[in-house]
Parts: C-alpha cells; sequence; structure tokens
C-alpha cells in the first residue's frame, strides 16, 4: 500500500548545513531501507516562525515528499522525534489531493475543448439581457 | 444569519448597528460589502462571491501562507464563511489548510505572525 506524504520539519536555526545534509541523508536511507522512495527534498531555508517553538524564533525548514507505507511514516515520525535538533514537525497525505486536482484538470480541459464556441454564445445572450 | 447577509439586498437596515459587523477588519477577499452609505436602505449589498470558485483556485495548500494570511485575521482566527463569502466545501479545506499551516509554525495560532 503506497501512499505519498509530504514530511515537513523544522530544524534548529544554528544548525549546519553538514548536519542538515548528514539528516536528510540518514532519513533517505531510513526511507529506502523500508521499501520507500524520496521523491523530492526541498529545502525552504530559514524562516521566522509564527509563534515560539522550544524558545526558538526562526528555524530552518525542510520539506521531503516521501512515497511508501504507513508504518514508514511511523518510523520517520519517531526518528524526527527523537533527533534532538528538529523542533517541530508535520506529515500530510497529499495522493489523494493530487488525484482530485488531477481529475478537476482533466475535467477543466476536457471542457475547454469541447467547447470554446458555446462559452462564447452564452455570454453574448447574457450581456443584451443585463442592460434591459 | 448567513442568509441574511448574503440575501436581502434593499430591505436591510444599513451596515454597522450589527454587532458582527462592528470591528473593522482589513479588506476582505470577496468581501463588496463595504461602507453601508448614506442612503442606507437604497443601498444595495452585492453578494459576496467565493474566492476560490471566482478564480478557480482548487489547490488549497498548507504552504501557500500568502493565501491562507487572506483568510485568517490580525487576532489569527479563521475568518468566518459568512464574512468572506467562501463557499462551505472551499472553506472547509481552507481552515483544514490554516490548521496544517499552524501546526507547523507558518502561521500563528493567537495574534500576528512576529
Amino acid at each position: 500500500m503506497n501512499r505519498t506524504y509530504e514530511l515537513m520539519f523544522i530544524v534548529r536555526p544554528d544548525m549546519v548545513e553538514e548536519d542538515q545534509d548528514k539528516l536528510i541523508s540518514t532519513l533517505q536511507s531510513a526511507v529506502t531501507s523500508s521499501g520507500g522512495q524520496v521523491k523530492n527534498v526541498e529545502r525552504m531555508g530559514k524562516r521566522r516562525l509564527a509563534y515560539t517553538v522550544r524558545k526558538f524564533h526562526d528555524g530552518i525548514y525542510v520539506l521531503l515528499t516521501v512515497e511508501g507505507s504507513g508504518g514508514l511514516i511511523h518510523e520517520l515520525e519517531r526518528r524526527l522525534r527523537v533527533t534532538e535538533p528538529v523542533i517541530k514537525f508535520l506529515t500530510v497525505r497529499i495522493d489523494e489531493e493530487q488525484k482530485r486536482l488531477e481529475k478537476i484538470k482533466a475535467i477543466r480541459d476536457a471542457r475547454r475543448k469541447a467547447s470554446p464556441a458555446p462559452a462564447a454564445s452564452e455570454a453574448a445572450g447574457e450581456a443584451p439581457a443585463v442592460t434591459a | 444569519m448567513a442568509e441574511e447577509t448574503r440575501t436581502a439586498p434593499a430591505a436591510e437596515a444599513p451596515s454597522g448597528d450589527r454587532p458582527d459587523r462592528g470591528e473593522r477588519r482589513p479588506p476582505r477577499p470577496g468581501g463588496g460589502r463595504g461602507e453601508g452609505g448614506p442612503g442606507g436602505r437604497k443601498y444595495f449589498r452585492r453578494k459576496k462571491v467565493c474566492k476560490f470558485c471566482v478564480e478557480k483556485i482548487e489547490a488549497i495548500n498548507y504552504k501557500d501562507i500568502r493565501l491562507l494570511a487572506q483568510f485568517v485575521a490580525e487576532s489569527g482566527k479563521i475568518v468566518p464563511r459568512r464574512l468572506t463569502g467562501v463557499c462551505t466545501p472551499h472553506q472547509r479545506r481552507l481552515s483544514t489548510a490554516i490548521k496544517q499551516a499552524r501546526n507547523i509554525a507558518l502561521l500563528p495560532f493567537a495574534g500576528r505572525a512576529s
């Protein structure tokens, strides 16, 4: 059962680049060892936090897109919880949302292709009615 | 309450004297409510429309803070549907996204993001 998740976490602002790399690569190896796949790694850089977290006002945001099972996510979250420099994390399941968006997009594309003319005539028909 | 605000174009009393209208907030998306105008009775309140339906925004993501911040009051609260005009399905997605953003410290739970 493979699902797509977005794993966003915040590490403390004074963490050096190498340590971040190390942390990300350990997470990646954890993912691959349990049959998952890391689709994307995005470092969103240092940002100001909306509220204080563990006495920090800023944090370095990292976003991982992971494909895998729920057990894998459980393991990743456990790791993040015990990793000291990680101050906050959030996992969001995104595959269903993606599916929904694709569906809507497909419908829209089909509609656009099928009927550019009727839409125009409809608009033309509407205009006089408003002025009348 | 919601029905009252969105329909009833001319028959309603001028806005401003009702408790939920008293506070002034920064301009609201899809608002179009504006001030009551001097001739309150004749003032036609434009029907509010859902920003997401009009602009065909389908993805309401917790990372899109700029979008979400439009629907969060200064106090950090989610602005109710009756004030913004967002339709129910979109408001539902919106509130989930705002809550997720709060969880990861992108938006504040209370007060200004500072």
